[in-house]
Protein backbone atom coordinates (compact mmCIF):
# COMPACT_ATOMS: atom_id res chain seq x y z
CA UNK A 1 0.00 0.00 0.00
CA UNK A 2 1.16 3.51 -1.13
CA UNK A 3 2.55 6.22 1.39
CA UNK A 4 2.10 9.08 0.05
CA UNK A 5 5.03 12.01 0.30
CA UNK A 6 6.20 15.17 -1.26
CA UNK A 7 9.67 15.95 -1.82
CA UNK A 8 10.53 20.03 -2.90
CA UNK A 9 13.54 21.12 -4.21
CA UNK A 10 14.53 24.35 -2.28
CA UNK A 11 17.37 25.30 -4.89
CA UNK A 12 14.46 25.23 -7.55
CA UNK A 13 12.09 27.24 -5.55
CA UNK A 14 11.79 30.67 -6.56
CA UNK A 15 8.54 31.55 -4.08
CA UNK A 16 6.25 32.20 -6.95
CA UNK A 17 3.32 31.70 -5.43
CA UNK A 18 1.89 29.49 -8.07
CA UNK A 19 1.44 26.45 -5.49
CA UNK A 20 -0.81 28.41 -3.47
CA UNK A 21 -2.89 30.12 -6.14
CA UNK A 22 -3.24 26.76 -7.75
CA UNK A 23 -4.72 25.31 -4.53
CA UNK A 24 -6.61 27.80 -3.73
CA UNK A 25 -8.37 27.30 -7.28
CA UNK A 26 -8.34 23.76 -7.19
CA UNK A 27 -9.61 22.97 -3.65
CA UNK A 28 -12.18 26.66 -3.82
CA UNK A 29 -9.83 27.44 -0.35
CA UNK A 30 -12.27 30.13 0.51
CA UNK A 31 -11.18 33.92 1.14
CA UNK A 32 -8.73 34.55 4.16
CA UNK A 33 -7.38 31.48 4.37
CA UNK A 34 -4.93 28.57 2.48
CA UNK A 35 -4.04 25.36 2.74
CA UNK A 36 -0.67 25.78 1.87
CA UNK A 37 2.21 28.86 1.50
CA UNK A 38 5.71 30.32 1.22
CA UNK A 39 7.98 30.68 3.99
CA UNK A 40 11.09 32.48 3.55
CA UNK A 41 13.99 31.91 6.06
CA UNK A 42 16.86 34.40 5.95
CA UNK A 43 20.15 32.56 8.13
CA UNK A 44 23.38 34.06 8.61
CA UNK A 45 25.55 37.02 9.50
CA UNK A 46 26.05 39.55 6.85
CA UNK A 47 27.58 39.50 4.40
CA UNK A 48 27.09 35.37 4.46
CA UNK A 49 23.31 35.26 4.34
CA UNK A 50 21.23 32.32 2.95
CA UNK A 51 18.02 32.23 1.93
CA UNK A 52 15.56 29.21 1.87
CA UNK A 53 12.35 29.46 0.28
CA UNK A 54 9.87 27.00 1.20
CA UNK A 55 6.59 26.16 -0.07
CA UNK A 56 4.74 24.61 3.58
CA UNK A 57 1.40 22.65 3.91
CA UNK A 58 0.24 19.52 5.89
CA UNK A 59 2.93 17.18 6.50
CA UNK A 60 0.74 14.24 6.05
CA UNK A 61 3.02 13.01 9.38
CA UNK A 62 3.73 9.29 9.88
CA UNK A 63 2.66 10.60 13.63
CA UNK A 64 -0.15 12.55 13.29
CA UNK A 65 -1.00 14.77 16.65
CA UNK A 66 -4.23 16.26 15.12
CA UNK A 67 -5.82 12.70 14.37
CA UNK A 68 -5.45 11.36 18.07
CA UNK A 69 -6.46 14.10 19.77
CA UNK A 70 -9.59 14.21 17.90
CA UNK A 71 -12.37 13.04 19.65
CA UNK A 72 -14.63 12.18 17.04
CA UNK A 73 -12.23 10.66 14.79
CA UNK A 74 -12.88 13.00 11.79
CA UNK A 75 -9.54 13.07 11.43
CA UNK A 76 -8.13 9.97 10.02
CA UNK A 77 -5.63 8.69 8.16
CA UNK A 78 -6.74 7.23 4.80
CA UNK A 79 -6.12 3.80 4.30
CA UNK A 80 -5.13 4.73 0.81
CA UNK A 81 -1.99 6.91 0.66
CA UNK A 82 -2.28 7.02 4.28
CA UNK A 83 -3.18 10.37 4.03
CA UNK A 84 -4.28 12.65 6.45
CA UNK A 85 -7.88 13.54 5.93
CA UNK A 86 -10.54 15.41 7.81
CA UNK A 87 -14.36 14.12 7.48
CA UNK A 88 -16.31 17.46 7.46
CA UNK A 89 -19.62 15.16 8.52
CA UNK A 90 -17.67 14.01 11.56
CA UNK A 91 -15.97 17.20 12.90
CA UNK A 92 -17.65 19.11 15.78
CA UNK A 93 -14.60 22.30 15.13
CA UNK A 94 -13.81 21.85 18.48
CA UNK A 95 -10.02 23.12 17.36
CA UNK A 96 -7.93 20.45 19.32
CA UNK A 97 -6.38 20.09 16.07
CA UNK A 98 -5.20 23.05 15.63
CA UNK A 99 -3.70 23.17 18.85
CA UNK A 100 -2.27 19.86 17.84
CA UNK A 101 -0.51 20.80 14.91
CA UNK A 102 2.79 22.31 15.14
CA UNK A 103 2.81 23.62 11.55
CA UNK A 104 -0.30 25.85 11.99
CA UNK A 105 -1.59 23.53 9.24
CA UNK A 106 -4.82 23.61 9.54
CA UNK A 107 -8.12 26.42 9.49
CA UNK A 108 -11.23 26.32 10.28
CA UNK A 109 -13.38 26.35 7.17
CA UNK A 110 -16.03 29.34 7.23
CA UNK A 111 -18.95 26.66 7.21
CA UNK A 112 -17.67 24.95 10.68
CA UNK A 113 -15.14 22.19 10.22
CA UNK A 114 -11.13 21.89 10.47
CA UNK A 115 -9.60 22.48 6.98
CA UNK A 116 -6.42 21.07 5.38
CA UNK A 117 -4.76 20.23 2.36
CA UNK A 118 -5.40 16.48 1.40
CA UNK A 119 -2.71 16.36 -1.03
CA UNK A 120 -5.37 16.73 -3.87
CA UNK A 121 -6.55 13.09 -3.26
CA UNK A 122 -9.71 13.73 -5.42
CA UNK A 123 -7.08 14.51 -8.35
CA UNK A 124 -4.34 11.36 -7.18
CA UNK A 125 -7.23 8.83 -7.31
CA UNK A 126 -7.56 9.83 -11.23
CA UNK A 127 -3.91 9.06 -11.64
CA UNK A 128 -2.96 12.97 -11.71
CA UNK A 129 -0.16 15.07 -9.29
CA UNK A 130 -1.77 17.35 -6.76
CA UNK A 131 -2.22 20.99 -7.89
CA UNK A 132 0.77 22.67 -6.62
CA UNK A 133 2.93 19.57 -8.05
CA UNK A 134 1.23 20.09 -11.22
CA UNK A 135 1.68 23.84 -11.88
CA UNK A 136 5.12 24.66 -10.36
CA UNK A 137 7.12 26.31 -13.01
CA UNK A 138 10.68 25.71 -11.86
CA UNK A 139 9.43 22.06 -11.33
CA UNK A 140 10.85 22.11 -8.01
CA UNK A 141 8.20 19.98 -6.15
CA UNK A 142 7.97 16.30 -7.03
CA UNK A 143 5.04 13.65 -5.09
CA UNK A 144 4.50 9.96 -4.62
CA UNK A 145 5.14 6.83 -2.94
CA UNK A 146 7.86 7.15 -0.47
CA UNK A 147 7.25 2.75 0.05
CA UNK A 148 8.45 2.47 -3.23
CA UNK A 149 12.09 2.59 -3.29
CA UNK A 150 12.47 3.34 -7.10
CA UNK A 151 9.81 6.16 -7.35
CA UNK A 152 11.06 9.92 -7.82
CA UNK A 153 10.35 11.00 -4.17
CA UNK A 154 12.78 8.36 -2.68
CA UNK A 155 15.40 8.11 -5.50
CA UNK A 156 15.62 12.35 -4.51
CA UNK A 157 15.33 11.50 -0.71
CA UNK A 158 18.01 9.06 -1.35
CA UNK A 159 20.45 10.78 -2.95
CA UNK A 160 20.26 14.83 -1.58
CA UNK A 161 20.72 16.04 1.37
CA UNK A 162 17.63 17.29 2.88
CA UNK A 163 15.45 18.05 5.93
CA UNK A 164 12.12 18.50 7.52
CA UNK A 165 10.06 21.09 9.46
CA UNK A 166 10.24 21.03 13.36
CA UNK A 167 11.69 17.47 13.11
CA UNK A 168 11.93 17.83 16.86
CA UNK A 169 8.05 18.04 17.10
CA UNK A 170 8.16 14.25 16.66
CA UNK A 171 5.68 14.05 13.95
CA UNK A 172 7.72 12.55 11.14
CA UNK A 173 6.82 14.52 8.56
CA UNK A 174 6.16 13.50 5.12
CA UNK A 175 7.35 16.37 3.11
CA UNK A 176 11.19 16.54 2.84
CA UNK A 177 13.27 19.71 1.71
CA UNK A 178 15.92 19.31 -0.30
CA UNK A 179 18.92 21.42 0.50
CA UNK B 1 20.68 35.14 13.07
CA UNK B 2 17.10 33.65 11.80
CA UNK B 3 14.53 36.07 10.18
CA UNK B 4 11.62 33.94 9.18
CA UNK B 5 9.33 35.55 6.95
CA UNK B 6 5.69 33.90 5.91
CA UNK B 7 3.20 34.96 3.61
CA UNK B 8 0.46 32.15 4.75
CA UNK B 9 -2.56 34.31 6.04
CA UNK B 10 -4.54 32.04 7.77
CA UNK B 11 -6.23 34.39 10.35
CA UNK B 12 -6.63 32.35 13.56
CA UNK B 13 -3.27 31.09 13.13
CA UNK B 14 -0.74 33.90 12.46
CA UNK B 15 1.12 35.12 13.74
CA UNK B 16 0.92 32.68 16.59
CA UNK B 17 -1.84 30.35 17.02
CA UNK B 18 -4.88 31.38 18.79
CA UNK B 19 -7.80 28.79 18.42
CA UNK B 20 -9.41 28.91 22.02
CA UNK B 21 -10.88 31.83 23.37
CA UNK B 22 -12.16 32.78 26.85
CA UNK B 23 -14.66 29.96 26.48
CA UNK B 24 -11.88 27.24 27.33
CA UNK B 25 -10.67 28.80 30.37
CA UNK B 26 -13.99 29.50 31.90
CA UNK B 27 -15.02 25.98 30.86
CA UNK B 28 -11.77 23.53 32.48
CA UNK B 29 -12.17 26.13 35.57
CA UNK B 30 -16.06 25.20 36.15
CA UNK B 31 -15.10 21.67 34.93
CA UNK B 32 -11.96 21.64 37.76
CA UNK B 33 -14.31 23.47 40.36
CA UNK B 34 -16.76 20.49 40.06
CA UNK B 35 -14.40 17.77 40.09
CA UNK B 36 -13.19 19.00 43.54
CA UNK B 37 -16.68 19.75 44.84
CA UNK B 38 -17.15 15.89 43.61
CA UNK B 39 -14.39 15.06 45.29
CA UNK B 40 -14.90 16.86 48.87
CA UNK B 41 -18.49 15.43 48.54
CA UNK B 42 -17.95 12.02 48.23
CA UNK B 43 -15.46 12.00 51.78
CA UNK B 44 -17.59 14.40 53.45
CA UNK B 45 -20.47 11.63 52.80
CA UNK B 46 -18.76 8.72 53.96
CA UNK B 47 -17.95 10.71 57.74
CA UNK B 48 -20.39 9.48 60.29
CA UNK B 49 -23.29 12.29 60.75
CA UNK B 50 -25.40 12.32 63.84
CA UNK B 51 -29.31 11.84 62.38
CA UNK B 52 -30.64 15.05 61.30
CA UNK B 53 -27.50 16.59 60.81
CA UNK B 54 -26.95 19.04 57.57
CA UNK B 55 -23.62 19.02 55.73
CA UNK B 56 -22.13 21.02 52.86
CA UNK B 57 -22.30 17.71 50.97
CA UNK B 58 -26.19 18.02 50.44
CA UNK B 59 -25.68 21.28 49.00
CA UNK B 60 -22.28 20.70 46.52
CA UNK B 61 -24.84 17.84 43.86
CA UNK B 62 -26.72 21.05 43.56
CA UNK B 63 -23.89 23.96 42.71
CA UNK B 64 -22.10 21.07 40.65
CA UNK B 65 -24.90 20.50 38.51
CA UNK B 66 -25.22 24.42 38.00
CA UNK B 67 -21.86 24.98 37.88
CA UNK B 68 -21.27 22.02 35.25
CA UNK B 69 -23.95 23.13 32.89
CA UNK B 70 -22.79 26.84 32.56
CA UNK B 71 -19.12 24.86 31.96
CA UNK B 72 -20.97 23.03 29.68
CA UNK B 73 -22.31 25.64 28.16
CA UNK B 74 -19.44 27.74 27.33
CA UNK B 75 -17.30 24.25 25.49
CA UNK B 76 -20.50 24.19 23.58
CA UNK B 77 -20.43 28.27 22.57
CA UNK B 78 -16.41 27.48 21.60
CA UNK B 79 -17.76 24.57 19.07
CA UNK B 80 -17.62 25.80 15.46
CA UNK B 81 -19.35 22.80 14.07
CA UNK B 82 -22.05 22.54 17.01
CA UNK B 83 -24.72 21.49 15.03
CA UNK B 84 -22.69 18.22 14.51
CA UNK B 85 -21.65 17.87 18.35
CA UNK B 86 -23.93 14.74 18.82
CA UNK B 87 -21.16 12.76 16.61
CA UNK B 88 -18.94 13.02 20.13
CA UNK B 89 -21.18 9.83 21.33
CA UNK B 90 -21.14 7.83 18.50
CA UNK B 91 -17.78 7.02 18.56
CA UNK B 92 -15.02 6.42 21.94
CA UNK B 93 -11.75 7.58 21.06
CA UNK B 94 -9.17 6.10 23.06
CA UNK B 95 -6.36 8.05 22.39
CA UNK B 96 -8.18 11.46 22.85
CA UNK B 97 -8.68 12.97 26.12
CA UNK B 98 -11.02 14.78 24.28
CA UNK B 99 -13.19 11.84 23.50
CA UNK B 100 -12.52 10.73 27.50
CA UNK B 101 -13.88 14.09 28.75
CA UNK B 102 -16.90 14.01 26.52
CA UNK B 103 -17.77 10.54 28.19
CA UNK B 104 -16.56 11.69 31.74
CA UNK B 105 -18.55 14.42 31.28
CA UNK B 106 -21.68 12.31 30.36
CA UNK B 107 -20.92 10.31 33.90
CA UNK B 108 -20.97 13.71 35.96
CA UNK B 109 -24.43 14.65 35.47
CA UNK B 110 -26.38 11.25 36.80
CA UNK B 111 -24.37 11.25 39.61
CA UNK B 112 -24.48 14.83 40.52
CA UNK B 113 -28.62 14.18 39.81
CA UNK B 114 -28.59 10.95 42.07
CA UNK B 115 -26.69 12.79 44.79
CA UNK B 116 -29.20 15.69 44.57
CA UNK B 117 -31.96 13.34 44.51
CA UNK B 118 -31.21 11.79 48.21
CA UNK B 119 -30.79 15.38 49.29
CA UNK B 120 -34.51 16.25 48.94
CA UNK B 121 -36.69 15.36 51.88
CA UNK B 122 -39.84 13.10 51.80
CA UNK B 123 -42.15 15.99 51.79
CA UNK B 124 -40.20 17.67 48.22
CA UNK B 125 -41.49 14.87 46.70
CA UNK B 126 -44.96 13.98 47.63
CA UNK B 127 -46.31 14.49 44.25
CA UNK B 128 -44.09 12.03 42.97
CA UNK B 129 -44.37 8.61 45.07
CA UNK B 130 -41.97 6.99 42.77
CA UNK B 131 -39.47 9.21 42.88
CA UNK B 132 -40.10 9.78 47.06
CA UNK B 133 -39.29 5.85 47.29
CA UNK B 134 -36.12 6.03 44.72
CA UNK B 135 -34.63 9.13 46.74
CA UNK B 136 -35.39 7.32 50.58
CA UNK B 137 -33.27 4.30 48.56
CA UNK B 138 -30.47 6.52 47.61
CA UNK B 139 -30.72 7.73 51.03
CA UNK B 140 -29.86 4.21 52.40
CA UNK B 141 -26.32 3.45 54.07
CA UNK B 142 -25.43 1.18 51.13
CA UNK B 143 -26.79 3.75 48.22
CA UNK B 144 -24.70 6.89 50.03
CA UNK B 145 -21.45 4.66 50.23
CA UNK B 146 -21.55 3.80 46.58
CA UNK B 147 -22.72 7.18 45.68
CA UNK B 148 -19.81 8.63 47.59
CA UNK B 149 -17.20 6.47 45.77
CA UNK B 150 -18.50 7.35 42.60
CA UNK B 151 -18.12 11.04 43.52
CA UNK B 152 -15.00 10.64 44.25
CA UNK B 153 -13.68 8.76 41.55
CA UNK B 154 -15.81 10.46 38.73
CA UNK B 155 -14.37 13.77 40.37
CA UNK B 156 -10.73 13.18 40.16
CA UNK B 157 -11.14 11.77 36.53
CA UNK B 158 -13.18 15.01 35.79
CA UNK B 159 -10.32 17.59 37.34
CA UNK B 160 -7.29 15.66 35.80
CA UNK B 161 -9.07 15.15 32.80
CA UNK B 162 -9.33 19.15 32.05
CA UNK B 163 -5.26 19.00 32.30
CA UNK B 164 -4.58 16.57 30.16
CA UNK B 165 -6.85 17.99 27.47
CA UNK B 166 -4.21 20.20 27.21
CA UNK B 167 -1.07 18.29 28.01
CA UNK B 168 -1.65 15.63 25.30
CA UNK B 169 -1.31 18.45 22.63
CA UNK B 170 2.07 18.32 22.09
CA UNK B 171 2.23 21.16 19.69
CA UNK B 172 2.17 23.58 22.23
CA UNK B 173 5.58 23.06 24.50
CA UNK B 174 4.34 24.90 27.43
CA UNK B 175 1.27 22.35 27.71
CA UNK B 176 3.74 19.40 27.17
CA UNK B 177 3.88 18.47 31.12
CA UNK B 178 2.38 15.58 32.83
CA UNK B 179 1.98 17.61 35.53
CA UNK B 180 -1.33 19.69 34.22
CA UNK B 181 -3.31 17.14 34.92
CA UNK B 182 -2.63 16.89 38.91
CA UNK B 183 -2.29 20.61 38.89
CA UNK B 184 -5.72 21.50 37.65
CA UNK B 185 -7.06 18.18 39.79
CA UNK B 186 -5.85 20.40 43.23
CA UNK B 187 -6.70 23.73 41.88
CA UNK B 188 -10.38 22.17 41.64
CA UNK B 189 -10.57 20.79 44.76
CA UNK B 190 -8.60 23.92 46.38
CA UNK B 191 -11.55 25.88 44.79
CA UNK B 192 -14.08 23.19 45.65
CA UNK B 193 -12.99 23.67 49.46
CA UNK B 194 -12.87 27.33 49.36
CA UNK B 195 -16.67 27.42 48.02
CA UNK B 196 -17.62 24.69 50.19
CA UNK B 197 -16.20 26.50 53.71
CA UNK B 198 -18.35 29.80 52.49
CA UNK B 199 -21.67 27.61 52.35
CA UNK B 200 -21.16 25.23 54.50
CA UNK B 201 -23.86 25.48 57.47
CA UNK B 202 -21.71 23.81 60.36
CA UNK B 203 -18.74 25.39 62.09
CA UNK B 204 -16.82 22.16 62.37
CA UNK B 205 -17.25 21.69 58.74
CA UNK B 206 -16.44 24.75 57.87
CA UNK B 207 -12.94 24.52 60.03
CA UNK B 208 -11.89 20.73 57.95
CA UNK B 209 -12.44 22.44 54.80
CA UNK B 210 -10.59 25.51 55.71
CA UNK B 211 -7.59 23.33 56.95
CA UNK B 212 -8.07 20.79 53.73
CA UNK B 213 -8.07 24.13 51.53
CA UNK B 214 -4.66 25.12 52.94
CA UNK B 215 -3.12 21.59 51.98
CA UNK B 216 -4.27 22.19 48.54
CA UNK B 217 -2.93 25.20 48.10
CA UNK B 218 0.18 24.11 49.32
CA UNK B 219 0.40 21.63 47.18
CA UNK B 220 -1.05 23.35 44.19
CA UNK B 221 2.75 25.76 45.08
CA UNK B 222 4.65 22.73 45.18
CA UNK B 223 3.30 21.38 41.71
CA UNK B 224 3.36 24.46 40.14
CA UNK B 225 7.32 24.77 41.42
CA UNK B 226 6.85 21.05 39.66
CA UNK B 227 5.95 22.47 36.19
CA UNK B 228 8.05 24.90 36.09
CA UNK B 229 11.11 22.86 36.85
CA UNK B 230 9.80 20.38 34.32
CA UNK B 231 9.91 22.85 31.70
CA UNK B 232 12.92 24.48 32.38
CA UNK B 233 15.13 21.13 32.47
CA UNK B 234 13.94 18.95 29.52
CA UNK B 235 15.23 20.94 26.48
CA UNK B 236 15.33 24.03 24.73
CA UNK B 237 12.28 24.35 23.43
CA UNK B 238 10.00 23.53 26.79
CA UNK B 239 12.31 26.16 29.14
CA UNK B 240 11.48 28.76 26.32
CA UNK B 241 8.29 28.17 27.00
CA UNK B 242 8.55 28.43 30.76
CA UNK B 243 9.91 31.70 30.06
CA UNK B 244 6.41 33.03 29.12
CA UNK B 245 5.88 32.70 32.89
CA UNK B 246 9.24 33.59 33.59
CA UNK B 247 9.77 37.15 32.28
CA UNK B 248 8.21 37.00 29.28
CA UNK B 249 4.46 38.84 28.81
CA UNK B 250 2.73 36.33 30.88
CA UNK B 251 4.69 36.72 34.12
CA UNK B 252 2.91 39.55 35.94
CA UNK B 253 -0.55 37.88 35.51
CA UNK B 254 0.99 34.82 36.79
CA UNK B 255 3.02 35.88 39.57
CA UNK B 256 0.89 38.50 40.79
CA UNK B 257 -3.10 37.06 40.07
CA UNK B 258 -2.24 33.14 40.18
CA UNK B 259 0.56 32.66 42.42
CA UNK B 260 0.26 35.95 44.65
CA UNK B 261 -3.65 36.59 44.81
CA UNK B 262 -4.63 33.29 44.40
CA UNK B 263 -2.21 31.03 46.48
CA UNK B 264 0.06 32.83 48.75
CA UNK B 265 -2.70 35.71 50.16
CA UNK B 266 -5.81 33.47 50.82
CA UNK B 267 -3.21 30.94 52.04
CA UNK B 268 -2.13 33.30 54.64
CA UNK B 269 -5.29 34.53 55.22
CA UNK B 270 -6.83 30.55 56.05
CA UNK B 271 -4.19 30.03 58.04
CA UNK B 272 -4.98 32.90 60.79
CA UNK B 273 -8.46 32.24 60.64
CA UNK B 274 -7.48 27.91 61.10
CA UNK B 275 -5.53 29.40 64.20
CA UNK B 276 -8.55 31.76 65.10
CA UNK B 277 -6.50 34.98 64.63
CA UNK B 278 -8.97 36.40 62.65
CA UNK B 279 -12.55 35.43 62.04
CA UNK B 280 -14.13 33.62 59.30
CA UNK B 281 -13.88 36.62 55.68
CA UNK B 282 -15.07 35.05 52.35
CA UNK B 283 -12.75 37.00 50.93
CA UNK B 284 -9.98 34.28 50.85
CA UNK B 285 -12.04 31.48 49.34
CA UNK B 286 -13.32 34.22 46.90
CA UNK B 287 -9.38 35.08 46.05
CA UNK B 288 -8.95 31.67 45.47
CA UNK B 289 -11.61 30.92 43.14
CA UNK B 290 -10.02 33.58 41.56
CA UNK B 291 -6.85 32.21 41.42
CA UNK B 292 -8.11 29.40 39.52
CA UNK B 293 -9.59 31.28 37.12
CA UNK B 294 -6.24 33.13 36.44
CA UNK B 295 -4.42 29.72 36.86
CA UNK B 296 -6.98 28.29 33.60
CA UNK B 297 -6.26 31.45 31.42
CA UNK B 298 -2.87 31.91 31.57
CA UNK B 299 -2.02 28.11 30.98
CA UNK B 300 -4.63 28.29 27.92
CA UNK B 301 -3.33 31.63 26.56
CA UNK B 302 0.29 31.24 27.28
CA UNK B 303 0.18 27.69 26.21
CA UNK B 304 -1.14 28.89 22.82
CA UNK B 305 1.54 31.28 22.49
CA UNK B 306 4.17 28.75 23.32
CA UNK B 307 5.69 26.79 19.90
CA UNK B 308 8.27 24.38 18.44
CA UNK B 309 11.30 26.93 17.75
CA UNK B 310 13.21 24.95 15.19
CA UNK B 311 12.51 26.09 11.99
Amino acid sequence: MARFGMVIDTKKCVGCMDCVVACKTENDVPDGHCRDWISQRLQGEMPHLRLTITSERCNHCDSPPCVTCCPTGASHVQEFGKVVLVDHDKCIGCKACLAACPYGARFIHPDGYADKCTFCMHRVERGLAPACVDVCPTRCMHFGDLDDPESEVSRLIATRRHFVLKPDAGTRPRIFYLE
Amino acid sequence: MIELLTTRHNPLVDPTLHVWEWQIPVYLFLGGWVAGSMVLTGYLQRQARAPGQSSVSDRLPWIGLLLISLGMGALFLDLEHKLYVWRMYLTFQPLSPMSWGGWILLLVYPVLALGALATLADGALDRWPRLAAFARQLQSHAATRWLSLANIVVGIALGIYTGILLSSLGARPLWASAVLGPLFLVSGLSAGAAFAHVIAPGHAEQEQLLRFDNLFLMTELGLIALFLIGLLTVGAVHAQAAQLLLGGPFTAVFWVLVVGLGILLPLAIQSLMVAGRIPHTVIAPLLVLLGGLALRFVIVYAGQYSEWISP
